[in-house]
C-alpha cells in the first residue's frame, strides 16, 4: 500500500483500463490537451494518444450520445462531465438512450458506457455548478451509480464500472479530488464490486450512513463524538444503485440508531430510500426514528455563509445524532 | 457484399411492396386494436430507405427514428418479426418490448428505432466514430425527418461528425411536416440542405420519389467514403400519404396537395421505369404485388398466435450479464427462482 490522491487514484484507474483494452476510450471537454479540467486525465494524452483520448467541444448531449452509440457497436466509452452538473444538458443520452437500449432492444444492445465526472456542491460556484445529481440517476432502471470518498474506491469502482457491460455512473466527488489515503501497489489488480458498502469506522451506538462528500464529515464527527461516549458506525454505500441492502441491515440491527448523511436534496433524495428500506426491512431492529441529514431543500446560494448554511455539517450531524441517541 | 449494380431493381421494387402493404395492414390491425401506442406509417417515402439499402453493404450500420418499420424490412428483418414487435409479441423484432418506434435488429445492422426526435443522431455519430476507430470500411446511413434539424442533438451530431470526419451520411427524410408543422414554419432555411453548409459537410438534394436517383446518390457518396472518411448529407425529398401517425387526419394540408404526390408514387415510378425497359410485364408485378400480401398476411396470423413475453422475464432486460442487488444471484437463475416464488412480477426486492 502507498499513499497517493484521489486524483492519482482515478488516472491510475483510467491508465489501467486504457492499457488493459484496446475499446475503452477517454472522450470529454479538455481530458486531452488541457490535460483534464481537474487534471484527472494528466499525461494520458501522451501516454495512448489522440485516437484514444478525445478532446471535445462544449457539446454534452452531442458527445454523450456518440458514446452511446459507439458502445452499441461493441466499443467501452469513458465519458468525462466536466462536472455532472452539465451531464443535465445530456439528461436524454444519459437517461433515455444509454439505460432503456437494452429493454427497448429485447436484449439486443447493451451499452458498456461509463459516464464520469465530480459531482456535488463544490465551493460557492452558485446553484447551476453544485447539483448532486446521485437521486435523479439513482431513480432510472438500467443506470448504475456510484459515489467513491477515498482514493482506494476511486480507483477500484472506476475500474469496476468501466468493465461493467451496463451504463455505470462514477460520481466523483469535487472537493476531495487531492484528498489522500492508502491504495494498493499499481501492480496489484484493484477491483471493487459495485453494490458493496463498506464499513469505515466501526462503532456499537449508531449508524451513520453516508457516501462521497459525506463520508470525511461523518468520520470526522465520529472521532469528535468518541470524547462523549458516542461510538458511532461509519458505513459508506459507496454505490447507490445497487443499494447494498445488506450492509445497511447488518448495521443497523447492530446499532439500532441510524443517520443518513446525504449531499443531496431532502426530497425523494437518496436517504428517503435508504429510510423506507430500513423501515420496511428491520423496523423491529430500530430504537429510534431514522432522521436524515441533507442539503436545505433550495437552489445553491454563491454566498459562503449561506452555502454552508445549505449543505450538511458537522453540527448538524452531531444534532441528529444525539436526538436519535436520546443524549 | 454484393455490389449495387448488381442488386436486382425488381426485387428492390417487391421491396417497396411489402412495406407498403406492411404498412396498410398495420393501419388496418391499428384501427382493429390489435396494435397499441403511437404508429407511424411510411407510406409514401419507400423510395428513400430501399434506394439507400441497395446503394450500400449489407453490414454497414443503419439507424433511423421512429418511423421505422420500413428500415427494418429493407434490413431483411422478417415481416414476421415486425408484426409480432407491433403486436407486443415475443417473437418480435425488440421482443415485443420495443414497439413500433423501437424496432432493433443486431444481425441486420439495424440499430433501430429511436422515438426522441434527432436523439439518435448522436448515436449515429458514434457508431460512425466506432467504424474508423477500429480503421474499417463502413459507413453508418443515419436517416431522420425534417422535424429533427431543428434540434440541438442535431446541430451537435453535424459538428462534431464534421470535426472527427467521420464515415456517415446524414439521410434527411424530408416529407414537408414535422407532425402537424409545415418545414416552412419551423424552420429559417430556405431549403434544408443549407444546414450541412453550416458544419462544412457536403450536401445534396434529391428526388426521394426516384429510387434509382437515391441510390445511385448514396452509392456514389459510400464509396467516396470508404476510400475516405466524411460526412455527407442528403436532404431527400419526399412525401408521406398518411398523418403523423394513425391518429392524425392530416387536416392542415389539401387533398390536391397529397394526390400531386401520388401521381409521383415511388412504386409507379419504377414499375413504369422497369416496364418501359422490358424488365418487368404487368403479370410479373401483379404476382409480386401479390406475393407481397400474402406474406404480410402470413405476418398478421404469425404475431396472432405468437406468445406473449412471459410475466416472469420482466426484469430480464434492465441490466446485461447479471444481478442487479447484490447477493442476487444471476439473471437466469433469478428468473427462475421467481417462477417458482412469484406469481405477480411485481415482487422484487422490496
Amino acid at each position: 500500500m502507498r499513499e497517493i490522491t484521489y486524483r492519482q487514484a482515478l488516472n491510475e484507474a483510467l491508465s489501467e483500463e486504457l492499457e488493459r483494452d484496446p475499446n475503452v476510450f477517454l472522450m470529454g471537454e479538455e481530458v486531452a490537451e488541457y490535460q483534464g479540467a481537474y487534471k484527472v486525465s494528466h499525461g494520458l494524452l501522451q501516454r495512448f494518444g489522440p485516437r484514444r483520448i478525445i478532446d471535445t467541444p462544449i457539446s454534452e448531449n452531442g458527445f454523450a450520445g456518440l458514446g452511446v452509440g459507439a458502445a452499441m457497436v461493441g466499443l467501452r466509452p469513458i465519458i468525462e462531465f466536466m462536472t455532472f452538473s452539465f451531464s443535465l444538458v445530456a439528461f436524454d443520452q444519459v437517461v433515455n438512450n444509454a439505460p432503456n437500449m437494452y429493454t427497448m432492444s429485447g436484449g439486443q444492445f447493451n451499452i458498456p458506457i461509463t459516464f464520469r465526472g465530480p459531482n456535488g456542491p463544490a465551493h460557492q460556484l452558485g446553484a447551476t455548478h453544485s447539483h448532486a445529481t446521485e437521486n435523479f440517476y439513482a431513480s432510472v432502471p438500467g443506470l448504475k451509480v456510484c459515489t467513491p470518498a477515498t482514493p482506494r474506491d476511486a480507483k477500484g469502482l472506476l475500474k469496476t464500472a468501466v468493465r461493467d457491460d451496463n451504463p455505470v455512473l462514477v460520481l466523483e466527488a469535487e472537493l476531495l479530488y487531492s484528498s489522500k489515503g492508502m491504495v494498493e501497489p499499481p501492480d496489484e489488480e484493484l477491483l471493487i464490486p459495485l453494490g458493496k458498502a463498506e464499513v469505515k469506522r466501526e462503532g456499537s451506538d449508531v449508524s451513520i450512513i453516508c457516501y462521497a462528500q459525506t463520508v470525511p464529515l461523518a468520520l470526522q464527527v465520529a472521532a469528535q463524538l468518541e470524547e462523549e461516549d458516542i461510538s458511532a458506525e461509519i458505513l459508506d454505500l459507496r454505490s447507490i444503485k445497487p443499494l447494498d441492502e445488506q450492509a445497511i441491515f447488518d448495521s443497523v440491527t447492530k446499532t439500532h440508531r441510524v443517520v443518513i448523511v446525504e449531499q443531496d436534496h431532502p426530497f425523494c433524495g437518496v436517504g428517503a430510500e435508504v429510510c423506507y428500506r430500513i423501515q420496511k426491512n428491520v423496523f423491529d431492529a430500530l430504537d429510534a426514528p431514522v432522521i436524515r441529514v441533507s442539503q436545505e431543500d433550495v437552489p445553491m446560494p454563491y454566498n459562503e455563509r449561506l452555502e454552508k448554511a445549505v449543505l450538511p455539517n458537522a453540527d448538524k450531524l452531531i444534532k441528529a445524532i444525539k436526538q436519535v441517541c436520546y443524549a | 457484399m454484393q455490389p449495387v449494380e448488381q442488386r436486382d431493381e425488381v426485387e428492390m421494387l417487391s421491396l417497396m411492396l411489402l412495406i407498403r402493404r406492411f404498412e396498410e395492414r398495420a393501419s388496418q390491425q391499428y384501427q382493429a386494436q390489435k396494435i397499441g401506442g403511437f404508429c407511424h406509417l411510411y407510406i409514401g417515402q419507400e423510395a428513400v430507405v430501399t434506394g439507400a439499402v441497395a446503394a450500400v453493404r449489407d453490414d454497414d450500420y443503419i439507424i433511423t427514428a421512429y418511423r421505422d418499420h420500413a428500415h427494418a424490412l429493407a434490413r431483411g428483418t422478417s415481416a414476421d418479426a415486425c408484426m409480432a414487435e407491433l403486436f407486443g409479441k415475443e417473437t418480435g423484432c425488440s421482443r415485443g418490448l420495443g414497439g413500433s418506434m423501437h424496432f432493433f435488429d443486431r444481425k441486420n445492422h439495424m440499430y433501430g428505432g429511436h422515438a426522441i426526435v434527432a436523439a439518435h443522431v448522436p448515436l449515429a455519430v458514434g457508431m460512425a466514430f466506432a467504424i474508423k476507430y477500429r480503421g474499417e470500411d463502413r459507413v453508418t446511413l443515419c436517416f431522420f425527418g425534417d422535424g429533427a434539424i431543428n434540434q440541438g442533438a442535431f446541430h451537435e451530431a453535424l459538428n462534431l461528425a464534421a470535426l472527427y470526419n467521420l464515415p456517415i451520411v446524414f439521410i434527411c427524410e424530408n416529407n414537408l411536416f414535422a407532425m402537424g408543422t409545415s418545414v416552412k414554419r419551423s424552420t429559417s432555411l430556405r431549403q434544408i440542405v443549407d444546414r450541412a453548409e453550416g458544419y462544412d459537410i457536403p450536401g445534396e438534394i434529391v428526388d426521394g420519389m426516384n429510387f434509382r436517383e437515391v441510390r445511385d446518390k448514396i452509392a456514389e457518396i459510400a464509396d467516396s467514403i470508404r476510400k475516405e472518411p466524411h460526412p455527407a448529407f442528403l436532404e431527400m425529398r419526399t412525401y408521406r400519404y398518411r398523418g403523423h401517425s394513425m391518429s392524425d387526419p392530416a387536416s392542415y394540408r389539401t387533398k390536391q396537395e397529397l394526390e400531386k404526390y401520388r401521381l409521383d408514387d415511388p412504386i409507379t415510378r419504377l414499375r413504369a421505369q422497369l416496364t418501359r425497359e422490358g424488365k418487368l410485364t404487368n403479370e410479373q408485378f401483379d404476382m409480386l404485388d401479390k406475393r407481397a400480401k400474402e406474406t404480410v398476411l402470413a405476418a398478421v396470423k404469425f404475431a396472432e398466435k405468437s406468445p406473449q413475453p412471459p410475466l416472469d422475464t420482466l426484469y430480464d432486460y434492465t441490466y446485461a450479464n447479471g444481478a442487479m442487488e447484490p447477493g442476487r444471484p444471476p439473471s437466469e437463475e433469478a428468473a427462475q427462482q421467481r417462477r417458482e416464488a412469484a406469481p405477480s412480477p411485481n415482487t422484487n426486492s422490496r
